[in-house]
């Protein structure tokens, strides 16, 4: 992205001055180079690597590379675990994506209404995205143990007796449920929302929302008020004005937004693990968290590698499209 | 102004040529400072000869009982390892296991003065973290010189990958194969060679039971699988948890099974599960999951959101009766100021009544180890009835040895450690000493998703599958 900026805002001089610019080149190569490198060798080296590693009968703590195929990733797909963490990711994604959009233009259509103390509400809502994944987790962990109930509830249950909402309370992160429990022949999982996830995923959107509401903000305040007002001279309510001018002009941060939480979401982990580990059952395990497990526990490297490259298959599928579309309309 | 920038760039160009540069000439001079350090090295090689008496001198504090006079000898012998390293590598890092950890230097340090320990931990139940860095810095080539594992299927992995020296001879010069029980030596005889030293022993199958709370009940400790459903009734009636498990750090539930397929098999057959004698399609199977399904049927309903010592302190509150874990529970609940046969009882989960079920600490050497003299020193400490006793009763675990001094243990060590001697064994699952860890992988996720959605045939098709594991 950034390259693609200075290429082409060097292009132009190179007509003008020829004899600085191949030192300019040259200075830019070299500076760059180490960068190259690196990246190279430490990032798509062992992307690389990983793949291979993938494609071996590398199953013990002794390394071995024997090329087999693509044996471990049928194996992979074939467990019940790995097909029910595909499908943990799934639930979470969709509904993480859903609940921060949706949440944080709304923070950010308040924060615009020109209310009093916009400031103290801009921090207080984007506050959470300071702190890590692992902070988050442990004290959602907490608020939704559910205890004991009816007798010894805690956290938000002991809330909820407190206040007299014992309607609200539940089992949270030990709900084994799965919701609607769909069999399908063939698999060996449930299809279903995992009641276990919602806790997950409010944790996540707690921390995050913030986030998108600040890019909101930002691409609120850069549509111009003239244009707002053309809309109502031609005699469009204020739904209206929201609906076909402030929204379509909202759509690249949304893109923005849906790339940036999609690939943290697609690759979470440090909430899980701190949040359920996995728990109930593997309801709440994600392929990052199988990855790590199938790895470092069971010493199937290939089976790891393996579920690593799945996960960056699925990011690709994602992120490269927009870099593409980005580049494309940089150039234009 | 073109031809200062021109000027700049070149400067420019020029300060990262010298930068190169000097990162280039940084690396070279290395290289000799490299090897001196390599021929240091070597004198202390050539010097080994008077480390390797010390191991000898080691083994006669054993029969004198006085470590003080071992001191002597040792350093006098010691100051040609002077500026030496041991880097010991281990997951105990919280409170009577540390304070074991460090008796255990303090009596390697007077016996080797001038051996740096460095003492490489790694936090987390069970080890799970620690053996991610450890297998990350042996697939890197790092080994440290000497690595905490459990004997028995999760030590052969390591042997398997070429990664630990044989200590045949050594277990024969310091005369641990004459103490040891030869269940124990089984499990770290591997391929015709001894391959670590164990330092304690661990019971899993342990039942912890409040003893006001079961009176208050008017029942008795159950020792059989239907006397425990029977004092299960009672507690639910009485409106208790009947059985306290937790599921946060993924083993408690396959825990408990393992004590549920014990008593459903009985010891031998047990045995046979995991020499392939018998196979994981067999009936007693399912029969052992509908027993585990009964029993979490008895439990708290937020097993997902609890840990081990979660459910210990359920059963210590009294809002409990019983909760069967490894005797670290006891550990716990010392540590949660309680004692032992007045607020909490224990005694063999049900249905195990006469059979210990074990696991094992133990240290190996490592293969390339930087230092193997001094990890051998040290081995020798781990191994040794001092070093046993002065870990073992502060880290609540009973030693490898049966030579001990009993007075040092607490009533539940002396109890454990006249188990252990006279009750048939029988290897732990989840604790790394009857299967390999790819098979513990696929049976504590069997039962973890068993603790989840109570599928008694999934779980057995999960387990029979995963057979293949077991090798």
């Amino acid at each position: 992205m950034q390259q693609t900026g200075v290429q082409s805002s060097s292009l132009p001089q190179a007509k003008k001055r020829r004899k600085p610019l191949d030192m300019d080149r040259w200075t830019a190569v070299a500076m760059i180079m180490p960068s190259i490198i690196a990246v190279g060798l430490f990032v798509y080296g062992f992307i690389a690597w990983t793949g291979y590693v993938s494609l071996s009968d590398w199953n013990s703590l002794a390394p071995s590379f024997q090329l087999i195929g693509f044996d471990n990733y049928l194996k992979i797909f074939n467990t019940g675990r790995f097909q029910t963490n595909v499908r943990n990711l799934f639930v979470f994604t969709t509904f993480f994506l859903t609940a921060c959009l949706t949440i944080g233009l709304l923070l950010a259509l308040l924060v615009d209404s020109k209310i009093k103390g916009e400031a103290f509400f801009r921090s207080v809502y984007i506050f959470p995205m300071a702190l890590s994944f692992v902070v988050t987790g442990v004290v959602w962990q907490w608020l939704y143990a559910p205890g004991r109930l009816p007798n010894d509830p805690t956290g938000f249950n002991l809330l909820f007796q407190q206040i007299g909402a014992t309607f609200l309370q539940g089992q949270f992160t030990a709900d084994p449920r799965v919701i609607p429990e769909i069999r399908i022949a063939g698999l060996k999982t449930k299809l279903g929302i995992p009641m276990a996830m919602i806790p997950v995923v409010v944790a996540a959107v707690w921390q995050m929302s913030g986030f998108v509401m600040a890019m909101y903000l930002a691409g609120l305040r850069g549509i111009s008020e003239e244009i707002k007002e053309a809309a109502r001279v031609d005699g469009a309510t204020e739904t209206d004005v929201f609906r076909f001018v402030t929204l379509p002009l909202l759509q690249p941060v949304t893109l923005s937004a849906v790339i940036i939480l999609g690939h943290i979401s697609l690759k979470i982990f440090d909430l899980v693990v701190t949040m359920t580990g996995g728990a109930p059952g593997n309801n709440t395990e994600v392929p990052g968290l199988y990855m790590y497990e199938i790895t470092f526990k069971a010493n199937k490297f290939a089976e790891g590698a393996a579920a690593a490259m799945v996960m960056l298959i699925v990011v690709a599928v994602l992120v490269v499209p927009y870099l593409l579309y980005n580049r494309r309309t940089e150039v234009e | 102004m073109r031809s200062f920038q021109n000027w700049a760039k070149t400067a420019g160009i020029a300060a990262v040529s010298a930068l190169v540069l000097a990162a280039c000439g940084g690396a070279a001079p290395a290289a000799p400072t490299s090897a001196p350090a390599a021929a240091t090295a070597a004198p202390a090689a050539t010097t080994a000869p008077a480390a390797t008496t010390a191991p000898a001198a080691t083994t006669a504090p054993a029969a004198t009982t006085a470590p003080a006079a071992t001191t002597a000898p040792a350093a006098t012998t010691a100051p040609a390892t002077t500026g030496s390293k041991l880097e010991i590598f281990s997951w105990w890092t919280n409170g009577g296991e540390a304070d074991g950890l460090n008796a255990m230097f303090e009596i390697y340090k007077s016996e080797n003065a001038g051996v740096e320990i460095v003492n490489a931990t790694v936090a987390g139940g069970a080890g799970t973290n620690a053996k991610t860095v450890l297998k990350t810095r042996l697939q890197g080539g790092e080994p440290p010189d000497t690595w905490q594992v459990h004997a028995g299927k999760e030590l052969t992995s390591y042997v398997d990958a070429d990664q630990m020296e044989p200590l045949t001879s050594f277990f024969t010069e310091q005369g641990f194969d004459k103490v040891m029980p030869k269940t124990l030596l089984d499990q770290i005889t591997y391929k015709g060679e001894i391959w670590s030293v164990p330092v304690n022993v661990h019971r899993s199958n342990v039942l912890w039971y409040n003893i006001q709370v079961l009176k208050d009940a008017g029942v008795e400790a159950p020792t059989t699988v239907e006397e425990f459903f029977t004092v299960a009734e009672a507690l639910k009636a009485k409106g208790i948890i009947p059985l306290a498990v937790g599921g946060k750090d993924k083993f408690e539930t396959p825990h408990l099974f393992e004590s549920v397929l014990l008593a459903t098999f009985g010891p031998e057959d047990y045995a046979s599960l995991f020499d392939g004698g018998i196979k994981f399609d067999d009936p007693r199977v399912t029969e052992a999951a509908e027993t585990l399904k009964r029993m979490l049927e008895f439990s708290n309903e937020d097993r997902a959101s609890l840990g081990w010592s979660d459910a210990m302190q359920l059963v210590l509150d009294g809002k409990a009766g019983m909760t069967i874990m490894g005797d670290w529970a006891h550990g716990y609940a010392l540590s949660k100021g309680k004692k032992p046969n007045v607020d909490y009882g224990y005694a063999a989960a049900p249905g195990n009544t006469g059979v210990f079920m074990w696991l094992s600490d133990s240290f190996g050497l490592a293969k390339d180890a930087p230092n193997p003299e001094q990890a051998r020193a040290w081995l020798a400490v781990a191994g040794s009835r001092e070093g046993q006793d002065a870990f073992n009763p502060k880290k609540g675990s009973i030693p490898a040895r049966t030579d001990a001094d009993t007075s040092l243990y607490d009533e539940y060590l002396k109890y454990s450690i006249s188990a252990f001697g006279s009750e048939k064994l029988a290897p732990s699952i989840v604790h790394g000493a009857a299967a390999p860890e790819a098979y513990m992988t696929e049976f504590g996720n069997a039962l973890n998703v068993f603790g989840a959605d109570l599928d008694v045939e999934t779980m057995v098709q999960a387990l029979t599958d995963a057979q293949a594991e077991i090798k």
